[in-house]
């Protein structure tokens, strides 16, 4: 089996997983969905392995493989084919969304019991590692935006799948909405490169982009700031960031997969992707690189402000793929690879018990009303601390490793890339306060009344009557709203098995590349960028400086954390108190909704209005259809006239008639 | 005798026919005047084949005598319904298919 071949099937198990659990949906007994869904996942993954290997022996000069199933639309100039791309990094973005989606859906095998929901949750989650991996393995541009646009679809579909909660149905059309800004932004940006390198066909693009464009010219440039907004819509930067903490509506495995690990990372891949583009374009790379730094710091104090447990970790999510964009814009794209890997596995992690905490809380997601869950729920605690240390940068979890690497390539480019690795700490001391705020408060202290009863009855909390945590709105447990089960890690085996992979994944993933150690993933991912002309050369001095820094921000931050939430709890309302507009901007989210509301979608809705009053009411309706219609009306009321009902004046015409022509043929001839 | 006296008798009975249809208000008179008009035009076509000395036209003739015959059965058949359902016998009465 060659690596094409392999990669093919890689797409082709998910597929199958999908029509087979939506064809028999209501046939399916008991869980055995989730088993088909997840067992589809794990071929791809097992393929995915296979392709890796097989890559890895080709000669690296020959580690680019094409391959065409069929020709969609060849003709006139235009080249749009099925063709798949095989290279290090396409093989290193499947095997991670493969991989951390087979642990997530086994995961929700049994987080999601009792939903009435169950087969059509495993359908769309299949359907979505489907379009993942057809986004990441496309080898054109119409393939990549098929997928990217089914990406986005997948989303809308999970967002919504309570879809009888108001606030899931609303979220989720935010979420469409957005995501599709950013199609049309690839669609055009697609356009800007096709017009002058007339190939769809990726590689073919990359090697004409030199001659066709000069470095920085308006045309590079303007589809590359085109694609960047692709990339900024789906990785939730600001100012598109307003749908993904709305996202988390969606079942928390959703957030984990979709809205953590996997669909938001996207656009980190596609400015990776794109870099022989980006780098005849450095204006659009240094905009990208700014609006990452600034959703690194903005989403970080969100973060901080934050009371719903999964809303933290959706800024926080923000925050991280803020640190991949930055990397990837200034060319430090193995690293920011490498953060989007780690950021995959403890970020599912911390979703994933994030979740296990929902459960035991019967739902409520509010951090107000958490407190010393630890000794309820032991397995979840660890978890959630070695996500947090992953995320917060403690050596030696994997987070350490990845976050100072793009620093650190930031450090070596000088210049006022000094500025993004200021941002970059400032961040991460961020981090470590938010995440362990969060940990802090939902497992530290006196235990909650729903703590208490885990711990003396073994009794698993349910509320009186299920209820929606975001409005207060009392629900049933029929189709369309969450079901009656809650589920903890502590008693169900598939997730204790997915999470502990993740946290182990978690904590030596970093292995892979060790600055001066283990540099497998540089080595592995040399090919693709080997062409890079962004390089970073740092000092050792400098390599080891950016780790100390790291290791002393980290601790400080926790330690910072412990300091106001728990050694001295008065402290943090006083803090609140004395910066009290620094708390209002960041508690309303630095009003970026409200702005976008003023900006765009009230103006939008005044022009709509006014063109429905004025433009509808008086040029459609009253000229072209009021015109039209009367036309036909005083010409028909000028022929109605003659239909008399009278036989013998029809007779009478008809023989005038009948004479007039005849008289006319007789003069003629 | 030239073609031309035939024609100028169809002719005359044509137009007396088509006066008729015009100027009558009965529709039994109205049928018969169409009646005439046909056969004006069956003198016609036999003039003519006379003239051209072969038996086409005389054909034609057997054929429209066969089309009035059939005319002639569904308009009586229509206004015999008419007399029937107390209907006035009077084309300028039937005038509800008007526009």
């Amino acid at each position: 089996m060659s690596a094409t071949t392999a990669a093919w099937l890689v797409l082709a198990a998910p597929l199958a997983g999908t029509i087979a659990i939506g064809a028999l949906f209501n046939r399916l007994p008991g869980r055995s969905a989730g088993w088909i869904g997840t067992g589809s996942i794990a071929v791809s993954f097992v393929f995915a392995l296979i392709t890796l290997y097989k890559l890895q022996q080709q000669a690296p000069a020959h580690r680019e493989l094409t391959s065409t199933l069929w020709t969609i639309a060849g003709t006139v100039g235009v080249d749009a084919r099925a063709t798949i791309l095989v290279d290090p990094l396409s093989v290193l973005m499947i095997c991670v969304v493969a991989g951390v989606s087979m642990l997530i859906h086994l995961y929700s095998i049994s987080y999601l019991q009792g939903d009435r929901g169950y087969s059509r949750f495993f359908a769309y989650l299949n359907f979505f590692v489907f379009s993942m991996l057809l986004l990441v393995l496309a080898g054109n541009f119409l393939l990549l935006i098929v997928g990217w646009a089914f990406v986005g679809a997948a989303s809308y579909m999970l967002i919504s799948f309570w879809y009888r909660r108001t606030t899931a149905t609303s979220a989720g059309m935010k979420a469409f909405v957005i995501n599709v800004l950013g199609d049309i932004g690839l669609v055009l940006g697609t356009f800007f490169i096709f017009r002058h390198t007339h190939t769809f066909d990726l590689l073919a693009s990359f090697h004409a982009a030199p001659h066709v464009f000069a470095s920085g010219s308006g045309d590079v440039t303007a589809g590359c700031l085109l694609l960047l907004v692709g990339a900024f819509a789906k990785s939730a930067q600001i100012p598109l960031h307003t749908w993904l903490p709305d996202a988390m509506e969606g079942p928390t495995p959703v957030s984990a997969l979709i809205h953590a690990a996997t669909m938001v990372t996207a656009g980190v891949y596609l400015i990776a992707r794109m870099h022989p583009l980006f780098q005849l374009a450095p204006a659009a790379g240094d905009v990208g690189a700014i609006i990452g730094a600034l959703t690194l710091l903005i989403a970080g104090t969100i973060g901080l402000a934050a009371t719903d447990l999964k809303r933290v970790i959706a800024y926080s999510t923000m925050s991280q793929i803020g640190y991949m964009i930055m990397g990837v814009s200034i060319g430090a794209y193995t690293a920011g690879l490498f953060h989007l890997m780690t950021h995959a596995f403890f970020k599912a992690l911390l979703f994933m018990a994030a979740g296990s905490l929902i459960s035991a809380m019967g739902g409520s997601q509010s951090l107000d009303r958490m407190s010393g869950w630890r000794r309820a729920l032991p397995f979840t605690f660890a978890a959630f601390v070695i996500g947090g240390l992953a995320l917060t940068g403690v050596p030696p979890f994997s987070g350490f490793f990845s976050k100072d690497s793009i620093l650190l390539f930031a450090a070596g480019r000088g210049g006022w890339h000094w500025a993004l690795y200021v941002a970059g700490y400032l961040g991460a001391f961020l981090t470590g306060l938010y995440t362990f705020r969060m940990i802090f408060r939902a497992f530290l202290g006196d235990p909650c009344p729903e703590a208490l009863e885990l711990i003396d009855h073994g009794h698993l909390f349910h509320p009186p009557a299920p209820t929606n945590p975001a409005n207060g709105e009392i629900e049933d447990t029929d189709v369309g709203f969450p079901g009656p089960d809650h589920v903890i890690a502590e008693r169900a085996l598939p997730m204790r098995v997915a999470m502990s992979v993740l946290a182990l994944l978690a904590t030596v993933g970093g292995i892979v590349a060790i600055p001066n150690t283990t540099r497998w993933l540089d080595h592995f991912l040399a090919p693709t960028f080997a062409d890079s002309t962004l390089l970073s050369h740092p000092s050792n001095g400098l390599l080891y400086f950016g780790l100390a820094l790291g290791t002393v921000v980290s601790l400080v931050s926790i330690a910072t954390a412990y300091f106001v939430w728990v050694a001295r709890p008065a402290l943090a309302p006083a803090i609140a108190a004395r910066a009290r507009p620094l708390t209002t901007l960041f508690e309303n989210k630095w009003y970026f909704d409200e702005l976008i509301d003023a900006v765009v979608v009230r103006p939008g809705a005044w022009f709509g209005r006014f063109a429905q009053n004025t433009f509808e009411r008086v040029i459609v309706n009253g000229v072209l259809i009021g015109g039209t219609t009367g036309l036909v009306r005083a010409g028909s009321a000028l022929v109605r006239g003659t239909q008399s009902g009278m036989l013998r004046l029809y007779a009478g015409m008809m023989l005038v008639g009948i004479a007039g022509v005849g008289l006319y043929f007789l003069l003629q001839s | 005798m030239t073609i031309g006296w035939y024609l100028a008798v169809s002719a005359l009975i044509f137009a007396i026919g088509a006066g008729g249809v015009l100027v009558r208000r009965n529709p039994l008179v109205v049928l018969l005047c169409l009646e005439l008009m046909l056969n004006a035009a069956n003198l016609a076509l036999i003039g003519f084949a006379r003239m051209w000395g072969n038996g086409d036209g005389q054909v034609f003739a057997l054929i429209v005598m066969v089309v009035a015959a059939c005319e002639v059965t569904v308009g009586l058949g229509l206004i015999v319904a008419m007399h029937r359902r107390r209907l006035p016998i009077d084309v300028d009465e039937m005038r509800e298919l008007q526009g």
